[in-house]
């Protein structure tokens, strides 16, 4: 359990903010910071990280106190031990796939994990190559096992998706999905993409100038009903077009192109790219078996 | 040729040089970190050398070791160093002349150090010195050269501190650029080139390696 109670002045774009925050994050849950540039998202991850120091309050992880204003305490961010994936990666430059996660692994610790997670995350074969000569979304799966190689007790991840493309972002939320599967981290996103969050998170806080305005279920904070879909898939309306009865929307699921048809009452509440959720309760799915290859 | 002079030139300049590699890179630490109010005062003093004469500091570096005043009597009286006329003054007034010439690179190096790499390394429980010695040195080692390479080129260079604080004793303070002066003044023009000719090429070798190297044109040298 981590429980967060911190405040902060922040000086952001917009002046100065009064970051305060008040969250408990139940163990092993996949939690997502969602809300605007400037919102204080980053900041409440580098103060959990121990990058930042609050002004005051009270941070505790699993009943161990990291920062309580009130006693002086402030572990140290070598201490505190926090997987964390940097916006930019931060690779170091001056070291190999497998020397930046041997850098990260704790002195003494089994060479195990650091094969599981090269396998997990399909780095073999780039494990003795140099970060300058990986693509965004390979220098951000070595990135996310070599904040997994240190075991921590939380993973925070500021953005580490929004550089890469349609397609890769979709590749590597399967990847952060398994490793939140298999290693069970209490894990903290920031992410503005809907689609995903939907995807990855168990719960959602969405922060507005230093403050969370709402918090909820993903599905439930997003469309503001709850949802009890047999299928569901979130999207981009791409295009509107106005039939006689019925208007057609375009929507783009992962890399998919699907035409669906809603009332026009339905269409005058949305505009080309809005994010939706695209939910069928009940009906009967022809299923193809694929092939290999 | 008397290559004493030349011998004594390349000691001097590569004593300084490791000196002031070993002092230079907590200074530059120091200052590509800091935020504090006096941080311009110590990077112009540290950058003074550049723009002063060098006649300036060898003057005031006599004064102030000379026996006859407190600091130089208390050298001497102590710790038994006499800094003037002596290898150990040259060494002493060099770090100083060529200060910048090894702060400045490296601060810059530092400085261009992307911060959430050196936070990425803390994240993961390397303290603030295996940082420095894992992920921030490693990465700048163009810095270093260069600023190793300008430090020893500078030294080689020194002519107006060497003659303020270390005259022109052969075998002890007379360096190559000091004995070129003591030629021409003799008309002895001919080993004055000999000498210059050594300097020249030398110096030229040294920092066209320099460009070689951080040009990348030796591929792969520092990867």
């Amino acid at each position: 359990m981590i429980q967060i109670d911190l405040k902060k002045s922040l000086q952001g774009a917009n002046g100065a903010m009064q970051l305060d925050l008040n969250l408990e994050i139940a163990e092993g849950q996949f939690v997502t910071l969602y809300g605007p540039s400037g919102a204080g998202k980053t900041s409440t991850l580098r103060m959990i990280a121990g990058l930042m120091q609050p002004d005051s309050g009270k941070l505790s992880v699993g009943g161990a106190v990291w920062f309580d204003a009130e006693s002086g305490t402030n572990r140290s961010v070598q201490k505190r031990g926090v997987g964390y994936v940097f916006q930019d990666y931060a690779l170091f430059p001056h070291m190999t796939v497998l020397e930046n996660l041997n850098f990260a692994k704790a002195k003494g610790a089994s060479q195990t994990l650091v094969n599981q997670l090269l396998e997990l995350m399909e780095l073999g074969d780039l494990q003795h190559r140099k970060p300058e000569t990986l693509s965004g979304g390979q220098k951000q799966r070595v990135a996310l096992a070599r904040a997994v190689v240190q075991k921590p007790e939380i993973l925070l991840l500021d953005e580490p998706l929004s550089a890469l493309d349609a397609g890769i972002r979709h590749k590597l939320q399967g990847y952060l999905k398994r490793i939140h599967e298999e290693f069970k981290l209490t894990t903290i996103l920031i992410s503005h993409d809907v689609g995903e969050i939907v995807k990855l998170s168990d719960y959602v806080y969405h922060l507005e100038a230093g403050k969370v305005i709402a918090h909820g279920k993903p599905e439930t904070l997003f469309t503001g009903q709850s949802i009890s879909g047999k299928f569901k898939f979130t999207g981009e309306v791409l295009k509107l077009e106005q039939e006689e009865i019925l208007s057609v929307l375009s929507i783009l699921i992962h890399t998919q192109v699907v035409k669906v048809v809603v009332s026009h009452e339905e269409a005058e509440k949305l505009q080309p790219g809005d994010q939706v959720l695209v939910v069928s309760k009940a009906f009967n799915p022809l299923v193809y078996k694929l092939e290999n290859g | 040729m008397n290559w004493e002079p030349l011998l004594l030139t390349f000691k001097l300049a590569l004593v300084t040089t490791l000196i002031l590699f070993v002092i230079a890179i907590p200074i530059a630490y120091k200052l590509s970190r800091s935020t504090s109010r006096i941080k311009p005062v110590v990077e112009a003093l540290v950058s003074m050398p550049l723009v002063l004469p060098p006649t300036v500091l060898g003057f005031y570096f006599l004064v102030a070791f000379s026996p006859n005043n407190a600091f130089g009597s208390w050298l001497s009286e102590w710790l038994g160093i006499k800094l003037i006329f002596s290898f150990p003054g040259l060494v002493v007034a060099s770090l100083i002349y060529s200060l910048p010439f090894m702060v400045h690179p490296i601060q810059a190096g530092l400085s261009g150090i992307s911060k959430s790499i050196t936070e990425a390394s803390y994240v993961m429980g390397k303290s603030k010195w295996e940082t420095l010695l894992r992920v921030q040195l490693p990465q700048i080692k163009p810095a270093l050269l260069t600023g190793v390479v300008l430090s020893f080129a500078h030294t080689v260079g020194e002519f107006g501190v060497v003659l303020m604080i270390g005259g022109n004793i052969p075998g002890k303070t007379k360096v190559a650029s000091i004995a070129i002066y003591d030629e021409v003044e003799a008309l002895n023009y001919d080993a004055a080139n000999a000498y210059s000719l050594v300097l020249f090429a030398i110096t030229f070798c040294i920092l066209l390696i320099v460009y070689l190297v951080n040009g990348k044109y030796l591929k792969g040298f520092w990867k």
